[in-house]
């Protein structure tokens, strides 16, 4: 008895003592100094950095909802600007950011900065009071090296908030170079070829040309608003766009039916999808990072989907120009349109202390642009792009990157942000995915646009 | 002390209990007909179907798990450890080492303090008159059908205000409120239960609440406090809510569950990790759960139902 009991005690001392250390390791690097070292990370003059001044023993917080692996890149972005003023940068992240942010708002716990995906999100955000509005140095920087169409998707009500940070382009089909050199297929310059194309794949190849899924747990039926978008800008052209998205026309209008239409030619066409999975209602159940995988198997040869999905593909396939994977700009209604959708990313801050000014100017800047692309191409391989004009392209290694920012940059490109992301969020991340959905599963265009322009909330 | 012992010795054992022990072996002999067994098997590997699935899955290579279903391994076996390794290992940006220390350092406050004071509070409400006693009671009883989630902004601003967000009490504080009334609700059940002849022979050899509730209750509570720890345990342990609203999501406070959330990447590409992860995330818990498995049946049927 006494022994035991002796033991346990002992236990009990070893689990305290095991505890001690656990609480001392994770308060141990509280302490650092801003850090000198800066290995292995993107390095600048630190001449740049003298306008923002000593900001030793600042730190400022950053929240975003990207996170491994490309979260690294981000936070080796900012280590010269550590180095330099001595501030520190705390990123933090996680994937319910969406939700979080609001939380955190709400409740008067908001991080310095937050890295805001959605322009919709950022209306909301500004609502609670809590965003501050972004210093001159930002809006100059933005006025310079983004641009007006840019500029207005960070502001809100008249002011401007939120500077531009990453994009992406979303009007891009990926395809297999190989396959297409093999059969003789030529890349689609207008709408009209592609339509063509399709055609001759599926007479030609012995399987469907094209290869789509939507399943996306809570978010099922995104693809296909990325699809429908793509295809009124093409339809009715930017301004109808704009006008569709802020519901100045109604969504189940003439333009927008014709476009939801233009897309049920693809993908509710038998004959044309889906490669590798099954008919058409299996593009609703199957996973969107599993929809573009059949064109490595031969199954499939087109799949329209984000440059994001690069990531998709298993590691070591050859995603290049003349490799087993590459994407196409989904063309325009002519091969001199070049409407082009995309998404980007806002950084907002919720502070006003001169030390986030600082990293929000930085943040704006080209230095900081080259600094993460370089941070991306060294980390992950690249992945990442920005519409900053001050952009070096050079940089970018990755061809779909290269690609994003050739489409970008494009001098005749008219570059329109996600529609979804933009409208209320009772349509834009509800109505819209679902309907999209049911729409998959055999609903008529016409109930679909009327239901979901019956969920549009009384503004 | 001597007294108490004996006391112990005598009324432990159920007496003039015929027709009770007539029903409890009538159901024993119902259950271990083969057929029943049988059931029970059929039952018992179904369930564990989809675990065991998940187990082949995470030794599986990412591209056969994009490609095809896990029993396919069977027929073309194909098994590797790198999902482990990038789940484990120290330097991998996705490794869940860190966060297996935060999930240790939040589970073990977050389940003996709860567990702790909703012992007192039982044996204050089953034990000592006071006024009020019964309407009190109540109300931590109807405390239980609060949602946790209409709390969460508030505790948040309330945390804000006294300056503990972002630490690790913000996670202990709330998951001990949140535990708190289910586990004064049972523990007071259990304790009404303890015969009052027991109590009052105590307070005759002089004994006070303090010594009853040391010497007496907690000894004989033993299996209720096991199984009300062990399901603290469990949902401390998979917890995400409270989790990732009061840690903000910072890496040095953020628990397993939130390192399994952000496993995938930012847009799910990493999905295959997911299985290894979840194993590794099982470990613990399931540690805990058969070391005190006897005690949690024993507690499940004590407290629970109230005859």
């Amino acid at each position: 008895m006494n022994g035991m009991r002796k033991r346990r005690y002992t236990t009990i001392a070893a689990s305290a003592a095991a505890l001690a250390l656990v609480l001392t390791a994770c308060s141990s690097d509280d302490g650092g100094d801003g850090g000198t070292d800066g290995t292995g990370a993107p390095t600048a003059d630190c001449a740049d950095f003298e306008q923002y001044g000593d900001l030793s023993g600042k730190t400022i917080t950053i929240y975003a909802g990207i996170v491994t692996p490309e979260d690294q890149p981000y936070v080796d972005s900012f280590k010269p600007f550590e180095d330099c003023t001595g501030a520190k940068v705390d990123y933090q992240a996680d994937k319910q950011f969406e939700q979080q942010i609001l939380v955190r708002a709400q409740a008067g716990n908001p991080p310095d900065i937050a890295i805001i995906p959605q322009p919709g999100l950022l209306a909301q955000l500004v609502a609670t009071g809590t965003v501050v509005e972004a210093p001159e140095g930002v809006a100059a920087n933005v006025d310079e090296f983004w641009g007006e169409d840019w500029k207005a998707l960070g502001t809100v009500d008249g002011t401007f908030y939120a500077a531009p940070s990453g994009a992406s382009v979303k009007s891009l089909v990926w395809y297999s170079p190989q396959e297409f050199e093999a059969n003789g297929w030529e890349v689609p310059t207008t709408l009209d070829e592609l339509k063509t194309l399709s055609d001759t794949i599926a007479a030609d190849s012995g399987h469907k040309p094209w290869c789509a899924g939507i399943a996306s747990d809570a978010a099922t039926g995104w693809p296909v608003t990325d699809w429908m978008e793509d295809f009124v800008l093409r339809e009715g052209g930017a301004d109808v766009y704009d006008q569709w998205v802020s519901h100045e026309i109604a969504f189940n209008s003439e333009v927008p039916t014709k476009a939801l239409d233009a897309v049920g030619e693809y993908l509710k066409n038998p004959d044309y999808v889906n490669g590798g999975f099954g008919d058409v209602s299996s593009i609703a159940t199957t996973a969107f990072q599993d929809g573009g995988l059949p064109i490595l198997e031969g199954q499939c040869s087109l799949h329209r989907m984000a440059s994001f999905y690069a990531a998709n593909f298993p590691q070591g396939t050859d995603i290049s120009e003349n490799g087993q994977i590459f994407a196409f700009y989904l063309p325009g209604k002519t091969a001199e349109d070049k409407p082009v959708l995309g998404a980007g990313e806002f950084v907002t801050a919720f502070a006003d202390r001169p030390e986030v000014q600082a990293l929000q100017e930085f943040w704006s800047s080209d230095t900081w642009a080259n600094l993460k692309a370089q941070a991306s191409v060294d980390l992950t391989n690249g992945g990442w792009i920005t519409a900053n004009k001050g952009l070096d392209p050079s940089i970018l290694t990755n061809p779909i990157d290269k690609l994003s920012a050739d489409i970008l940059l494009d001098e005749n490109a008219v570059f329109r942000f996600d529609g979804s992301d933009m409208m209320p969020a009772a349509v834009g991340s509800n109505a819209f995915w679902k309907e999209a959905t049911s729409w998959i599963t055999g609903q008529s265009t016409k109930d679909t646009l009327d239901k979901i322009e019956a969920a549009w909330p009384a503004s | 002390m001597s007294a108490v012992q004996i006391d112990t010795a005598t009324v432990g054992p159920p007496t003039g209990g015929r027709p009770r022990e007539s029903t409890a072996a009538a159901a024993r002999r119902r259950l271990s007909r083969p057929w029943a067994s049988l059931f029970a098997v059929v039952l018992a590997v179904l369930w564990t179907i989809p675990t065991f699935g998940l187990l082949v899955t995470s030794f599986r290579p990412a591209a056969d798990i994009n490609k095809s279903g896990w029993w396919t391994s069977f027929f073309d076996p194909n098994y590797t450890l790198e999902n482990y390794q990038t789940v484990l290992s120290t330097d991998s940006a996705q490794s869940l080492a860190p966060s297996i220390m935060n999930s240790i350092v939040i589970t073990i406050p977050a389940v003996v303090l709860p567990v702790f004071l909703a012992t007192l509070a039982a044996y204050a409400f089953a034990w000592m008159s006071f006024r009020g006693r019964n309407v009190l009671f109540i109300a931590v009883f109807a405390l239980q059908v609060v949602p946790i989630q209409v709390t969460l902004i508030p505790l948040l601003s309330l945390y804000v205000d006294i300056g503990v967000s972002g630490t690790f009490w913000a996670v202990w504080l709330s998951h001990t409120m949140f535990g708190l009334p289910l586990a004064v609700f049972l523990l007071h059940n259990f304790m009404q239960e303890i015969p009052g002849e027991l109590i009052e022979a105590a307070r005759v050899d002089g004994a006070g609440h303090v010594t009853i509730f040391f010497r007496l209750m907690l000894p004989m509570l033993k299996p209720a406090i096991a199984a009300l720890g062990i399901y603290q345990f469990l949902w401390v342990w998979n917890d995400l809510l409270v989790a990732l609203t009061f840690t903000g999501s910072s890496r040095d406070l953020a628990p397993m569950t939130v390192a399994l959330l952000n496993l995938t990447g930012t847009r799910g590409s990493q999905w295959f990790l997911l299985s290894a992860g979840a194993f590794v995330s099982i470990i613990i818990p399931a540690i805990v759960f058969l070391s005190l498995q006897r005690y949690f049946v024993r507690g499940l049927l004590a407290g629970s139902v109230k005859g």
